[in-house]
């Protein structure tokens, strides 16, 4: 809402010597917060006056254009003495050709700067001292006309210019909260700066409505969504009549183009007031007013020239023609008030907040009167405003106020009792009743005194105050939030983090200190996504959630996985020539296993425990993941060396320590026909006997699909079943020191036969003696065999006493036992 | 220089005599001398006080003198080998310690090479922030809350007193699952999981909830469609408004250091009286205010900078959650972490928290600073 201060302070006797930005302050710490201060006017500084044109010599130039010598009159002040060849004038050389001796103009002085810092002095041109300038309008930044020098109908010569098409005023730009819907007028902001100022505030609107009456053009209501419609009728308008200037500076100033006096006028008093008017051409009227819902089918052409099909929700002003236009959003071209137009309609009407609301927003037309009435427009006011903008027509245009049609209600004042104390509890600041009455009294409240409570009549401008706390808001914002004390309130139970929200973030920094970086993509996905990724039919990333009103239609649902997010931040890497890349995210996915509709409890109380457990089942799974993709190198070649390529093992790492950091021991299981993952690279995760996800290089088709660097690595996995599996609790047995031995082994097997099974199957074997195996050669050659691999194992064996190199023997004896057993392995020679 | 004799000869007693002791000292001192590093020390000390040396050998053949002459001879030599063991380990220390000034001098490595055992991983800005931020309620004794980012129309609309018109409730608005009728959205808010923590754990409440949340706004460079949120809920008997903003000071402490903020009046269907918290510009500190020849780009001139969103708690969202209202009160407040980020931190360009680029969380090297 952009407020004039000029206009403020012609509603309410604001201090002279408050400022604009002293205002503003006002505002914005009563909740209507002031988002810049603009200050209007002339972008002209220095001599610009009004001239009269003497005398004009017409003087061919060799160029085949034609120049005028001028005399000008601007006045005694700036004229150059008179002389035997001219009056007292000044001589200026122009241009332009529409304009004839005794013409007004507008001369800018030496020494004025127009706008693109365009400085004037006096020079030699065309063998005169030409000293001014004649202007057209654009050359003043008046307007964009160039067609020729502005001629004026009206001034004296040597009268200020700036003064005569400018009117200087600060505009304020007020973001208005949606409950203050009173402040969408002058009139209400200038009750509200006048309480600020403690000044008197007398309301122009405040009339009593009238009786119903019809002796105006007829109006019928023919629904419940329009409560009260009041239609002035204006006769003998002149319609050539033009907007008086203080009426075209406001609008201008509040962002509002001026048309014609009708159109203005309604626009003016909509501002002023905040009742949307709308005026008809009443010769163009067929039969009554009649205010209805749409019927099936029917169009209505607006007055921005566009044909609306009209919904059976929408509510009408409809004639015997049909619709006229659409309530209290816009109205219709074919009863628009034209050049022509001299008897006039003016309506004022009550509408239904959501009713306007949804038509505007189906047909996508937010008004200012939409605006207005889907915020709630004071519903006393349609009357008062009618008549005012009645008077303005008749003032500026000619004519006189006709009959008047007044249909519908005086709606009642709406009643609210408020507990002594009550204010000050919620608050937490003490403020006396006297404060109380008069902070409510001078918002308009009528204000009753009765035992230890207070009766609150409301008035009809302000919808928002219905219950108790509305009222306190009102007295506290008036009151001063910074006036209340501060208390630090500290809860009773310090439970903190619990474990499981700590684990999450143990887990989250330990990847991040391995070196991956953590982003946060947006959560959508499309069927593309499905499809690069290469997700069998029953897979049930591939039950998606819907949006209705996607972002983009190219990703219409929610992410059933990180992966697509995670390549797309790939991409955008690469796309910057950042190659290397080990990045993570952590987040919700959501996989639609088919749930039912979510219910809707009252809200007047809680809801029962069946209805909790229906909302909570209506909800799609929303597992938590977490997943990791690394290309380029992970360590870059560099002076210590060649650096270290990314690959499947640090993605591996990833998941390790991933579940490291909260107690759990990975198992890692070959798999060779899991998407979106290489055949041949891909290890599902287990805790336990828990899958928690897969880890390995990705299918170089995916990898293709979504444009990745060749041998791409990721790994997602279930972060939720991750936390399940935590154990909560763990053991430190005693440390043997006797003296360790070591034994060497190496192992041939099939080249199918997994390392860490083998691995398994020593420590199976090798029982509790067998402090470690560590993996520390595999080996494939002509001496081994075709198909087979040669694992060599380095095994520490420890007991609580030194082991005799038989005892050690015998535990090397049964793991190799265990290994040869399960996977037929041979002790290589 | 001679050498050690070869055999043991008593008729070369001549040895013993003071000249030839004499000269195997001269020996021993110069072959010493001349060493120039601990490896020809090593050799000198062979040749001239071992088994084998000259002097070594003159000692054994003091057992062959009279015994009158013993005492004379034998008190001569055990001077020479003591001068020239002295001799010894002072040349030994010098030149230990010359080495080792050698060695330390070629063991230099330049240690502002780039070491890279490891990329550089770092937490995303909002998680760092989210976690600060915790960690100030958490010392308060606030528990932290989560519920699901799909929610129902009840608890992210109904149960927060929206109007059933309430534009947020648009398609505009709001990113609705479909089919709409199912009354399912992503919430536009993490109020709902406050809903959700007054029903599962009653009251006295104290708790925060962090997470993503859902618009279904322009993805822009001051606009995202999918932020992040930190709310707080406290219900408790005499929770009042100055609760509020000793809170909300104690916040801003923590984050900002010794800031002054603002509260003013503002509009939230779920708060009655609602307000928002301003910091005061932390650039110009207000100085820009109607100031044209200093304009501050931080706080646009205005000398604050919005923060955050707050209010006590209406009555109407503790009724639907069952605690009575005559009984308890609350408060409530909400801030956008991507948003403070921006206010502490800079980031122009609000689209460079999720578009993945990995210098921006490398920025803060992970933390919230």
């Amino acid at each position: 809402m952009k407020a004039p201060i000029s206009w403020l302070r012609e509603l309410a006797n604001i201090p002279a010597e408050a400022t604009a930005e002293s205002i503003a302050d006002k505002f914005t710490r009563l909740g209507l917060t002031v988002e810049h201060i603009e200050h209007v006017g002339s972008p002209v500084t220095g001599p610009l006056v009004v001239g009269r044109v003497l005398s004009r010599t017409d003087e061919p130039q060799k160029n085949g254009k034609t120049v005028h010598y001028c005399r000008v009159d601007v006045g005694d002040e700036h004229n150059d003495p008179a002389t035997d060849e001219y009056p007292a004038s000044r001589g200026i050389v122009c241009g332009a050709h529409n304009f004839e001796p005794g013409d007004l103009v507008v001369v800018a002085l030496p020494g004025c700067v127009l706008p693109g810092d365009f400085a004037i002095s006096a020079r030699k041109t065309y063998g005169h001292l030409s000293d001014g300038m004649i202007c057209a309008e654009d050359e003043i930044g008046l307007g964009d006309d160039h067609a020729g020098i502005m001629v004026l109908d009206h001034g004296t010569p040597g009268q200020d210019a700036i003064e005569l098409l400018w009117t200087r005023d600060e505009v304020l730009d007020i973001d208005v909260t949606p409950d203050l819907s009173h402040c969408l007028s002058i009139r209400g902001l200038a009750r509200e700066a006048a309480a600020a100022h403690d000044v008197s505030y007398q309301d122009r609107y405040q009339l009593p409505l009238p009786q119903p009456q019809s002796e105006g053009h007829p109006v019928e209501l023919a629904s419940e969504r329009c409560a009260a419609f009041a239609a002035v009728t204006v006769e003998g308008v002149d319609p050539t009549a033009p907007s008086p200037k203080f009426i075209v500076d406001r609008l201008r100033a509040c962002g509002v183009r001026s048309i014609s006096l009708a159109v203005d006028v309604t626009n003016y008093v909509m501002l002023e007031s905040g009742q949307p008017l709308h005026a008809y051409d009443a010769d163009k009227l067929q039969g009554p007013i009649r205010v209805r819902m749409a019927e099936p089918g029917e169009r209505l052409v607006t007055l921005d020239g566009q044909t609306r099909a009209l919904d059976a929700d929408d509510l009408l002003i409809t004639d015997d023609t049909g619709p006229i236009g659409m309530a209290g959003v816009m109205g219709g071209e074919t009863t628009e008030v034209s050049g022509t137009t001299q008897r006039i309609v003016l309506e004022a009407a009550a509408f239904d907040a959501a009713s306007v609301s949804r038509t505007a927003r189906r047909h996508g037309l937010l008004s200012e009167a939409s605006k207005r009435f889907e915020r709630k427009v004071d519903p006393a006011l349609g009357h008062a405003a009618a008549l005012r903008a009645a008077k303005l027509i008749t003032q500026y245009g000619g004519g006189l106020i006709g009959p008047e049609t007044f249909v519908g209600a005086a709606p009642a004042r709406r009643i609210i009792k408020l507990r002594a104390g009550l204010v000050s509890q919620v608050l937490g600041t003490e403020i006396s009743d006297s404060d109380v009455v008069r902070i409510l009294a001078s918002a308009g409240l009528g204000v009753t005194a009765l035992g230890d409570s207070l009766t609150l009549e409301v008035p009809t401008w302000r919808p928002d105050l219905v219950d108790p706390y509305d009222v306190v808001e009102e007295v506290g914002s008036k009151f001063g939030y910074d006036r209340i004390g501060k208390t630090l309130p500290v809860a009773p139970t310090g439970g903190g983090r619990t474990a499981r929200q700590a684990a999450r973030l143990d887990v989250l920094r330990a990847v991040a200190q391995l070196g991956f970086t953590q982003t946060l993509t947006l959560p959508f996905m499309g069927d593309d996504d499905l499809a690069r990724l290469r997700l069998g039919e029953d897979d049930d990333r591939r039950l998606p959630v819907r949006l209705a009103s996607p972002l983009s239609d190219a990703q219409p649902y929610l992410r059933t996985s990180l992966l697509p997010g995670l390549f797309r931040a790939v991409s955008t890497n690469l796309s910057r020539s950042i190659t290397d890349l080990a990045l993570f995210e952590e987040g919700a996915c959501f996989v639609d296993q088919g749930v039912p509709a979510a219910p809707r409890p009252s809200v007047a109380q809680r809801p029962s425990d069946e209805e909790i457990a229906a909302l909570d089942a209506s909800l799609p799974l929303q597992p938590k993941r977490l997943a990791a993709v690394v290309t380029g190198q992970w360590i870059p070649a560099g002076v210590h060396g060649a650096g270290e390529r990314a690959d499947w093992r640090h993605v591996v790492a990833f998941a390790e320590a991933a579940a490291k950091s909260v107690g759990v021991r990975l198992r890692r299981v070959q798999v060779d026909d899991v998407q979106p993952w290489h055949p041949g690279r891909t290890a599902e995760l287990f805790a336990g006997d828990v899958s928690l996800g897969y880890a390995g290089e990705l299918h170089p088709l995916v990898v293709e699909a979504f444009g990745l660097p060749p041998h791409t690595c990721a790994v997602e996995l279930t972060l939720d079943a991750l936390l399940d599996a935590a154990p909560g609790s763990g053991r430190i047995g005693p440390l043997r020191t006797a003296p360790v031995a070591k034994e060497d082994v190496a192992l041939i097997v099939e080249e199918s036969v997994a390392a860490a099974d083998v691995e398994q199957a020593l420590r199976d074997g090798g029982g509790e003696l067998l402090e470690s195996v560590h993996l520390f050669d595999v080996f494939t050659g002509e001496q081994i065999g075709a198909g087979r691999k040669s694992l060599a194992f380095a095994l520490r064996i420890r007991s609580d006493a030194t082991l005799t190199d038989a005892d050690a023997a015998v535990v090397r004896q049964n793991a190799v036992a265990a290994a040869a057993e399960r996977f037929g392995a041979v002790q290589r020679a | 220089m001679s050498g050690p004799n070869d055999n043991y000869d008593p008729k070369q007693v001549s040895a013993l005599s003071e000249e030839a002791v004499d000269g195997f000292v001269a020996d021993a001192l110069a072959a010493i001398e001349a060493a120039t590093d601990t490896g020809a020390l090593k050799q000198a000390r062979g040749a001239h006080m071992g088994d084998k040396s000259p002097l070594a050998l003159a000692n054994r053949e003091i057992g062959a003198l009279p015994p009158a002459a013993r005492k004379e001879v034998g008190r001569r030599i055990g001077e020479a080998r003591g001068r020239v063991a002295q001799a010894a380990a002072a040349r030994q220390e010098e030149l230990a310690a010359a080495e080792l000034e050698a060695s330390l001098v070629a063991e230099r490595v330049d240690m502002t090479l780039p070491v890279e055992l490891a990329p550089e991983g770092a937490l995303h800005p909002v998680t760092a922030m989210i976690e600060k931020m915790t960690d100030v309620f958490v010392g308060l004794g606030y528990e932290v809350a989560e519920g699901p980012e799909l929610e129902t129309e009840w608890h992210n609309f109904d149960a927060l007193n929206l109007p059933e018109d309430h534009p947020a409730r648009g398609l505009q608005d709001t990113l609705w699952v479909e089919p709409m009728t199912d009354h399912k959205l992503l919430r536009t808010q993490t109020s709902p999981v406050q809903i959700r923590a007054l029903l599962e754990r009653g009251v006295p409440l104290y708790v925060i909830s962090p997470g993503k949340v859902f618009r279904s706004d322009e993805y822009d460079a001051t606009h995202l469609p999918v932020f992040h949120q930190l709310e707080g809920l406290v219900v408790d008997k005499g929770i009042s408004m100055a609760d509020l903003r000793g809170t909300l000071d104690h916040l801003a402490k923590a984050l900002f250091g010794d800031v002054e903020t603002r509260m003013r009046p503002h509009f939230f269907p779920f708060t009655e009286p609602s307000a928002e918290v301003d910091l005061q510009c932390f650039v110009c500190h207000g100085a820009s205010v109607g100031n044209p020849d200093r304009p501050c780009r931080t706080c646009r001139s205005e000398g604050w900078i919005e923060w955050l969103g707050c209010g006590v708690v209406n009555p109407r969202v503790l009724q639907a959650c069952g605690v009575d209202s005559d009984v308890y009160s609350g408060f409530a407040f909400g801030l956008g972490i991507e948003r403070t980020i921006m206010n502490r931190n800079g980031a122009p360009d609000i689209r460079d928290f999720v578009e993945g680029d990995i210098r921006f969380s490398r920025s803060l090297l992970g933390g919230a600073r």
